[in-house]
């Protein structure tokens, strides 16, 4: 099928690659067969069929990762022409030729574009950013969610997880051990959730911890950078407001911990 | 740092780079200012800090400039080295006022320790500190650059600093009241900038 549309054009990519963690790297550029409505993701899968530079070398194919091909997964992400982004959706009508392709390099690199976002699924696991409903017996039914929250709730929950939030911010590095935009952004979800919030004091408490909120400095490029709109920059200041709170009642002592 | 106090660090940071560091730097920046008046007025205006008792003097500099300062600036400088500045991949105010905010706190480090060892360390050996002082420290045009950098970098920051206090402890939450933040804070900047400016040239 691909054969069959010849454009006679072609599109220029420039990859930054490297071979095994923590390896050399290098550019390869590459010269792919132009097909209209192509995303990134079509001209890297002609690179692992013909796996040759532009001026003819042979390589190995390039490697990245995928899933949905459709921004709901997050696994697809890269460095497009120095933007962090989904490679599935950046089409190539719509970026300037070269197209630079990096890996997002606040992650560990596996290899070429592929990296490992396992800081950001402990994140998660450290925030508890999940409902506890198990139990012995059945709790039965949780409270009600007003309509207006759940409605600004479900832009929270559309987070994929994609790590383009964590490559926008200064303070995610491996010099810091800033849990980053996301988990924090996850916590006000599910510290919103009715039911959620019978433990917010718990994933409040996980946050002020180190790594936590109080590494935000606030340069707002993740909000600058979510491919899905996230409000995170409103999650954190909301979650400030909730940490001042919470650190007064931990200092002087109450018994409301999570009303 | 014991584990899990990070959170209470970092909101004592904050909360000292304004009370009382930044109150400081308001009052210095606004005593500084009657030297617009000319000399006697600036020698009257300092010379009231001398009616003060000398031990109550020393006291209070200690209590509320140095120790809050040396934490807030040398925490702050860890902070300011944990960074890894982007402003050429994302180019926008809040993420460059991110890197001037650490740019200038690294630059007051220097300027301050400068500072106080022209002006309060001569004085404690025994140099009188009064108009005619800071009149030869900036008689240097390389000195009167180095005074205003080092005061914009001071209004600045503060006045940034200020809009980063606000989101720290979820006073402005919403995208709207950070902007509004923006432009009170930058009109604060300017302020602070004229009345500091201002001060340092009348004594050339
Ligand atoms: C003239 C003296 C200073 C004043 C009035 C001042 C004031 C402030 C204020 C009000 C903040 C906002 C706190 C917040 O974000 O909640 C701040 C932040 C900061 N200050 Fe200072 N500061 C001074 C000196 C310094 C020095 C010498 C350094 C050393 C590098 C420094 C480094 C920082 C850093 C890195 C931040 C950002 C913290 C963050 O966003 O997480 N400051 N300062
Ligand atoms: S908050 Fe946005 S940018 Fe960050 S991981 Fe989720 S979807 Fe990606
Ligand atoms: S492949 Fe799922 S977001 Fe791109």
């Amino acid at each position: 099928m691909m054969e069959a549309v010849n454009t006679g054009k072609t599109v220029e990519l420039i990859i930054v690659r490297q071979d095994t963690e923590n390896g050399q790297t290098r550019e390869e550029k590459f010269s792919v067969p132009y097909r209209p409505g192509m995303n990134v993701i079509s001209a890297l899968m002609h690179i692992q069929k013909y796996p040759v530079t532009a001026d003819g070398k042979q390589t190995t194919p390039v490697t990245w990762d995928m899933n949905c091909l459709e921004e709901v997964c997050g696994a697809c992400s890269m460095v497009i022409n120095g933007r962090p982004q989904q490679s599935c959706s950046a089409l190539v009508d719509k970026l300037t030729q070269p197209i630079r392709l990096e890996p997002m390099k606040t992650f560990p690199v596996v290899r070429d574009l592929q990296v490992d976002r396992s800081r950001m699924f402990n994140a998660l696991k450290k925030v508890k950013a999940w409902v506890p409903i198990d139990g012995t017996y059945d709790l039965g039914e949780g409270p009600r969610m007003p309509e207006r929250k759940r409605q600004w709730a479900y832009e929270l929950s559309k987070c994929m997880t994609c790590g383009v939030c964590m490559e926008a911010c200064p303070n995610v590095s491996e010099k810091a051990s800033f849990i980053g935009p996301a988990p924090l952004s996850q916590v006000r979800l599910f510290n919103t959730h009715p039911t959620g919030a019978m433990n917010k004091d718990e994933r409040l408490a996980a946050i002020m911890g180190d790594g936590g909120l109080a590494n935000c400095g606030n340069s707002q490029n993740c909000v600058a950078a979510c491919p899905k709109g996230i409000p995170l920059t409103t999650s954190i200041a909301a979650l400030n407001r909730a940490a001042t709170v919470q650190m007064f009642k931990n200092f002087f002592g109450s018994d409301h911990m999570v009303d | 740092m014991s584990k899990d106090r990070e959170f209470l660090w970092r909101r004592l940071h904050s909360l000292l780079g304004i009370i009382p560091v930044g109150l400081f730097l308001v009052f210095h920046l606004s005593l500084n200012f009657t030297a617009v008046g000319g000399e006697d007025a600036y020698n009257g205006a300092t010379g009231m800090m001398e009616l003060v008792p000398h031990a109550l003097l020393l006291v209070m500099e200690w209590v509320i400039i140095y120790i809050p300062l040396m934490f807030h600036a040398f925490y702050g400088v860890y902070i300011a080295f944990t960074a890894t500045n982007n402003t050429s991949r994302f180019s926008t105010f809040r993420n460059w006022a991110f890197r001037l905010q650490r740019m200038t706190g690294i630059f007051l480090v220097v300027f301050i320790a400068w500072h106080i060892f022209q002006t309060r360390i001569q004085k404690a050996l025994g140099a009188e500190v009064n108009y005619d002082m800071m009149a030869e420290i900036v008689a240097s045009p390389w000195m009167l650059g180095f005074y205003i950098v080092g005061i914009l970098s001071a209004t600045f920051h503060l006045a940034n600093g200020i809009w980063g206090f606000l989101v720290s402890w979820g006073i402005t939450q919403s995208p709207k009241s950070q902007q509004i933040a923006t432009y009170v804070t930058m009109v604060i900047f300017a302020i602070l900038s004229i009345v500091g400016v201002a001060a340092i040239v009348s004594f050339v």
